[in-house]
């Protein structure tokens, strides 16, 4: 794991990252590809939320998922780990083909970190027993090592205060944290975060968005459902724009943002600049 | 549940009040003429013979009743909600058992046969129930997690167990189970027997609990054991039913409340518990009633201890999540 940085957003505005997250795009080849969606389709019911959704990521890559509420975002990014399943197309997550009859699904979900909105916490233990929960119990490393990386995930994401506290004592800014450092525990090779700060106070949000960008200049590949646009700006090597289960537009944020190609793309940025 | 932070006015210190609880109670003690009671004879000295003493008697008793029952709700009102609540409990309780005296029942006698009506007879219940709940317990949570499991072989078994076992009556079940495994060539003991009744009938309706508990446990807690890669066992085990148990637990202090009664049905067949003893130490110089309610008071004591047991046990499960520090 990649050494802990202190930056903050500031200093994430020169031109290391920028430099570094454009030339990425740009010299990506297909080898390099962790994650590769051909086609795929998704029906609730009636209800078709996902439809013909092309997307590759390529190791190390940041993404960022926005769209209008009810579009399929949360959908899209929970079939990467097949909490939900698709029906039709093909989904490749580090190589191995995500379907119904697959081997183990287990092994893709150990590799992929998933942070949700309501944080999803476990109540009855302690933010370090939260940690080590899944490397003892699933990776079945010793107790003690399990405790120092934890320890030290908790420094990393700055509360090691906090460690034999449950969760219901936490701030929701506390909390997203420790789910952070939770799924890290499992040295996943990709994030999926589903709007984790949209649950949060105001004043709580840039405290897990530090731990995230930090994470990101550490060379995490991250796919992050979130409207926080000074997030995307920042990170994200490119915007994925959805509506109605289709990806409209996907380009790199400077792009993306000042000049939106899809009238609904302009639509929806109108709309959450306006709030 | 909310406590209200602000205190009502009092009730029981209103006149108005009062007056209504003295006028209705006098009335119906004096509609009800309690001259020939126990209290008829406390109040001799001043009514003289009650037999005799008539309409004025008849005054005097439902006069005097009505004012120390409404001179005690007064007097209760001044004490803090707690204390009033114990102190109602225990008046009703001398009341309730004050009332046996007009069986006229032979305390030696009771006090010949309690030791062993106690002895021989609490213990088999006791016995009996504990080790039914026990096993009760195992079988309802297999049956609950093997509802859950997707599986349709699990789920086909435990919704056939369920089915069946809730549609039978115990005393039923207990009979099936004491007459019937013999032919099949197992003989079996009253005890066992009993037990095994027991077991299947609670584990069936346990069941239907625990699975309400399992369930009640946010969705939420599943996504985020198996996107951390646990399988459903270790989901299941590490995650939720740590979570479910301490919510489960004081339904199946219920079911034990109620075991520990239904365990006399094992009486039937020759189980010597409790009920068995009530039923069978009176029989012979025709007092029934002494052990009967006897028996009663046993029942009511242990139901009692664990009511307490109980609520210690939902304190204890719902303080659990403070500070390990
Ligand atoms: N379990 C489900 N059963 C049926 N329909 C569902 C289910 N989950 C989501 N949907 C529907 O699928 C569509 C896409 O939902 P999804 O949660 O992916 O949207 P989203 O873009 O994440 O929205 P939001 O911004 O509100 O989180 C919605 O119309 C939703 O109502
Ligand atoms: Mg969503």
């Amino acid at each position: 794991m990649n050494k802990i940085s202190t930056s903050r957003i500031d200093s994430l505005k020169n031109d290391t990252l920028t430099r570094d997250s454009a030339g990425l795009t740009a010299k990506d080849s297909p080898n390099n590809l962790i994650i590769k969606m051909i086609n795929v389709n998704k029906w609730y019911g009636p209800l078709h939320v996902l439809k013909d959704i092309n997307l590759e990521v390529a190791q190390s890559e940041k993404i960022v998922v926005c769209g209008p509420s009810g579009s399929g975002k949360s959908t899209l990014i929970r079939c990467l780990n097949r909490l939900e399943a698709h029906q039709k197309g093909e989904i490749f997550v580090d190589g191995i083909e995500l379907h119904d009859h697959m081997e183990n699904v287990d092994i893709i979900r150990r590799d992929v970190g998933m942070v949700f909105q309501q944080f999803n916490l476990f109540p009855h233990l302690t933010v370090i027993e939260n940690i080590i929960a899944a490397p003892v119990w699933v990776r079945k490393i010793p107790r003690s090592e399990a405790y120092e990386t934890a320890i030290e995930l908790l420094e990393r994401v700055k509360i090691p205060e906090q460690a034999n506290k449950y969760p219901s004592q936490l701030s929701g800014g506390q909390q997203q944290r420790v789910a952070i450092a939770r799924s890290l525990a499992m040295q996943p090779k990709i994030m999926l975060f589903d709007e984790p700060t949209s649950a949060l106070d105001p004043e709580m949000i840039s405290e897990v968005l530090d731990v995230m960008i930090e994470l990101a200049e550490s060379g995490m590949t991250m796919i992050c459902v979130t409207h926080e646009m000074g997030f995307a700006r920042e990170v994200a090597n490119r915007v994925v724009f959805m509506d109605e289960g289709q990806i409209i537009e996907q380009n790199d944020p400077g792009e993306f943002f000042d000049n939106p190609q899809s009238p609904r793309t302009k639509l929806f940025l109108d709309q959450i600049i306006a709030h | 549940m909310y406590k209200d932070t602000v205190i009502d006015k009092k009730l029981v210190h209103q006149p108005k009040f009062i007056g209504v609880f003295f006028g209705v109670w006098f009335v119906t003690f004096f509609v009800f003429d309690l001259g020939g009671s126990i209290f008829g004879q406390f109040l001799a000295p001043v009514i003289g013979d009650p037999a005799t003493s008539g309409l004025y008697g008849r005054f005097v008793v439902a006069f005097v009743l009505g004012f120390f029952l409404t001179l005690n709700i007064f007097a209760i009102g001044f004490l803090p909600t707690q204390r009033q609540s114990l102190v109602v409990w225990i008046e009703l309780a001398i009341c309730f058992v004050g009332g046996f005296h007009i069986f006229n029942l032979s305390l030696e006698f009771i006090q010949s046969k309690i030791w062993f009506l106690i002895s021989r007879g609490l213990f088999t219940t006791i016995y009996v129930s504990v080790i039914s709940i026990i096993f009760a317990f195992i079988v309802a949570m297999i049956g609950a997690i093997a509802k859950l499991s997707g599986n349709g072989f699990a789920m086909g078994i435990a919704n056939f167990y369920t089915s069946l076992l809730r549609a039978l009556p115990l005393l039923l079940l207990l009979f099936l189970v004491y007459l019937g495994l013999p032919q099949t060539g197992y003989v079996i003991d009253a005890v066992p027997a009993g037990i095994l009744a027991l077991t299947l009938n609670y584990g069936a309706y346990m069941t239907e609990v625990f699975r309400g508990g399992i369930e009640s446990i946010p969705p939420g807690q599943w996504e985020a054991a198996r996107s951390l890669g646990f399988t459903f066992g270790p989901t299941m085990r590490r995650v939720i039913l740590p979570q479910a148990i301490p919510i489960i637990i004081p339904p199946t202090g219920n079911m034990f409340i109620s075991m520990l009664k239904d365990s006399s049905l094992v009486s039937v067949i020759g189980v010597w518990e409790l009920m068995f003893m009530a039923r069978t130490l009176g029989q012979k110089t025709f007092q029934h009633m002494e052990m009967l309610i006897t028996v009663a008071m046993v029942y009511w004591v242990l139901t009692i201890v664990l009511e307490i047991f109980q609520r210690r046990l939902e304190k204890h499960y719902s303080t659990v999540k403070e500070t390990k520090e």
